[in-house]
């Protein structure tokens, strides 16, 4: 849909076509290297964000069939972990391939289960999970030389839950380093994002992936729950809420399973009054409005200096009255639906209390599809620290607006929070952003830039966001016996 | 000078760079090996162990902001000053071990060294473990490791004087702040420690000692809100409170250090207790493009 100041200008659609991807009406469980039905026949739908059309009936996996796709990932593990690292490179490096014939259609079919932007899934997305899996294929025949001793083990179930908001870019992240290391995994999928996980199975036949190396489960948090508690699953990877982290973690207190935990945030974005303006609001809307602000790292508390306030929030309102919110098939679509009706409820929670609390209140004008779930781009002014919208992690297009007069007083606000993933500084003055990237407690900091994300690049938290590092070379230590 | 009565030491907690008596007025006996009296240490309380985070929240600023090289020194300066006081630290450990005086002395070598070992690592391991990523695009990025916060630090039981500082030691090195709770039967080689470290130019508050019950004072040390990490070295041996003590862990996410079985703290110990309590951050910025004229040097 066209912003409210639609003019002469306007957009022809330019909609993606969606008949490069065939979506089957039913898909099994991926065990052993088969699909196959769940143990007691239950099955749920996932339907397009976008349309509420229902795209497909998923097997959902309980405890008999998380049993069996432990064991089936414990017997490839022996071949599986033996295999020279050269051969396991080697593997991993068709995988990208076949990732990047294929980006077209899984662009489109991410797009459509999950409700993100196709320009998104198209130039984010794909090129980042090709590139996770090039990367780490290239560590399986060098662990040697990764700083970990000179013959570091894998660990070996590797038991991986991994959220909606990237569907295929988190599977990317957790199996690429689990197969470089020589682990074997069992993966569960968000239950309303199955879709690309369940095609990258088929990636991984066409790829000639040994059986049981993969597997992949669809399901509920009860799936995960099962496949966490597992006692024969060796190692726990889990993108998702920081409440279901702490249960996780509470769950493998005392056994010997290795955890890493990649949690919320409630990143800050700082813009000191010497930050080039309009780059500052082309990085807020990044940090915010990228995927529908449906991202762990947002930027979602801008604290701006007070003496560009005014000027940065005009700026600001102004770019956002021209973002363009609807069909994201659609390549000049900027916003895209919500994942699902229980997360929009969830925002619309938080927004309501951001507004009885006192704080302001701004959305752009934007007409929303009648069908879906959608939610306009949301700014509140006049937040204080103690507002809700300002501690709670919103997980949408809601951002808060806080300012600051010293750069102390901005270090002191960005890490006045429990989370501590990310942050962002918006100045022009190089001695500074180093001084304040120096204090602030987060574990990556963009500096003139947001929301950017690379394989080579250690990803992760501090304080209550999680623990452990996804990418570069840091990646390899949550796998492997060290 | 047989008939001389000997001064006996008064063992007092060191918290915030002093040396308190523990708050709860509260002592407990601690013997040798073969049962004999050797001092009354402090039992500490919750609220010492309390006490103790925030001292070692206060010197948390300051020890992180130091640079790797002031660390450095000030970890060589421990060792420098164990060196004169050796013969104390022998008499303690053969008492609290039960070692001949030569074991205790090679222990007590070991843990010096140990600490000139460190003292060499807090300039270095930054360079180990982060560096520069080479991103597709144009930015650049570094990672590099910062300490995690306050750390609650549970000795090893056995180990009252090498296994204290192979924990200890590390969690100082790169730049954290320590609150430890000493071995339950063997507490005076750490008491004494404390004597050492508030003259080795170590500021207060970075590390705190606390004598006591070694599941009392952990209790609320993992259940901290103000704790960033926790060492289990010293529940090893009793798996049910460990693994209480991981539960409680998780409601502020703490790190945790799952206690490994260690038979010989004289071994070399790599940089995993380094590694253990650091934080990996990541510094992106935009490098910009200068063009075909400027893209080939």
């Amino acid at each position: 849909m066209a912003s409210a100041s639609a003019s002469a200008f306007e957009y022809a659609p330019a909609p993606e076509s969606r008949s490069v991807v065939d979506i089957a009406p039913s898909y099994g469980l991926f065990i052993d290297g088969e699909f196959t039905e769940a143990a007691d026949g239950k099955v749920f739908k996932t339907v397009s964000p976008a349309t509420e059309e229902v795209l497909s009936e998923i097997a959902q996996a309980g405890e008999a069939d998380v049993d069996r796709a432990v064991k089936a990932a414990r017997k490839a593990f022996e071949k599986w972990s033996a295999l020279p690292g050269s051969e396991r490179a080697k593997y991993l490096f068709r995988i990208a391939r076949i990732i990047q014939e294929r980006s077209r259609e899984l662009a489109v079919l991410e797009t459509l289960d999950n409700g993100k932007p196709i320009k998104e899934t198209r130039d984010a997305d794909l090129p980042l999970v090709a590139a996770h899996f090039f990367y780490y294929a290239g560590w399986a025949d060098k662990l040697d030389h990764a700083g970990f001793g000179t013959s570091p083990r894998p660990l070996g179930v590797a038991g991986q839950v991994i959220p909606w908001n990237f569907p295929l870019l988190m599977l990317a992240w957790k199996i690429a380093p689990a197969l470089a290391t020589g682990n074997t995994v069992v993966l569960k999928p968000a239950e309303t994002t199955p879709l690309s996980a369940l095609f990258f199975a088929d990636i991984c036949r066409q790829a000639g992936l040994p059986r049981g190396v993969v597997n992949i489960l669809p399901g509920y948090g009860d799936t995960g729950a099962a496949l966490v508690g597992h006692p024969d699953v060796n190692k726990v990877a889990f993108t998702g809420s920081t409440a279901v982290g702490k249960e996780i973690a509470r769950t493998v207190a005392g056994s010997r399973k290795k955890l890493t935990l990649e949690l919320g945030g409630k990143g800050a974005n700082i813009v000191f009054d010497d930050a080039p303006i309009d780059q500052a609001v082309e990085g807020i809307v990044n940090g915010i409005f990228f995927n529908q602000g449906q991202v762990c790292c947002a930027g979602s508390r801008l604290l701006v200096q007070e003496s560009i306030q005014d000027e940065l929030l005009e700026s600001l309102k102004r770019r956002l009255s021209t973002l363009r919110l609807g069909d994201p098939l659609d390549k000049n679509t900027d916003i895209g639906a919500i994942n699902s009706a229980e997360q929009l409820s969830r925002i619309t929670t938080l927004v309501e209390a951001g507004e009885a609390e006192g704080a302001e209140r701004w959305s752009a004008a934007c007409e929303l599809p009648s069908s879906g779930y959608w939610f306009a781009p949301t700014l509140f002014t006049n937040v204080t620290q103690a507002h809700t919208i300002a501690r709670d992690e919103i997980f949408g297009p809601v951002l808060s607006v806080l300012s600051f007069r010293t750069p102390d007083e901005a270090v002191a606000k960005a890490n006045n929070t429990q989370y501590g993933l990310s942050a962002g500084i918006w100045s022009e003055k190089g001695s500074r952003i180093l001084a304040v990237a120096n204090k602030l407690r987060a574990g990556v900091v963009w500096s003139n830039t947001f929301n950017k994300f690379d394989p080579t690049s250690p990803f992760g938290g501090y304080k209550e966001s999680g623990f452990g590092r996804e990418g570069g070379r840091h990646g390899l230590e949550a796998y492997l016996d060290v | 000078m047989s008939d001389r009565l000997t001064v006996l030491k008064t063992y007092k907690l060191y918290v915030g760079g002093k040396f308190p008596r523990s708050e709860s007025g509260r002592v407990y006996e601690v013997s040798d090996s073969k049962g004999n009296w050797l001092a009354n240490a402090p039992l500490s309380s919750r609220k010492d162990a309390r006490d103790a985070v925030v001292a070692a929240r206060k010197a948390f600023g300051g020890w992180s902001g130091a640079t790797a090289y002031n660390r450095g020194q000030v970890l060589y300066r421990v060792a420098e000053m164990l060196e004169g006081r050796k013969a104390q630290f022998v008499r303690e450990v053969a008492d609290a071990e039960g070692l001949s005086k030569s074991k205790a002395a090679d222990q007590v070598d070991a843990t010096i060294d140990r600490w000139v070992w460190y003292a060499g690592w807090t300039d270095k391991i930054a360079q180990v473990v982060g560096g520069g990523n080479p991103v597709a695009g144009p930015f650049f990025n570094l990672s590099s490791p910062e300490p995690t916060g306050v750390v609650a630090v549970l000795a090893p039981q056995e180990s009252s004087f090498l296994g204290l500082v192979s924990v200890l030691a590390p969690v100082i090195a790169t730049g954290n702040t320590a609150v430890v709770v000493a071995s339950e039967n063997s507490p005076l080689p750490a008491l004494s420690l404390g004597e050492v470290l508030a003259t080795s130019d170590v500021p207060g508050g970075v590390v705190n000692v606390l004598s006591g019950r070694t599941a009392e004072l952990a209790a609320p040390l993992a259940a901290h809100q103000d704790v960033n990490a926790i060492d289990l070295a010293g529940a090893g041996a009793d798996e049910a409170l460990a693994k209480e003590l991981e539960i409680a862990a998780a409601d502020n996410l703490k790190r945790v250090l799952r206690p490994q079985p260690v038979d010989n703290w004289a071994a070399a110990p790599g940089i995993d207790r380094m590694t253990a309590f650091l934080e990996t951050k990541t510094v992106w910025h935009p490098t910009g493009s200068l063009g075909a004229s400027g893209s080939s040097y």
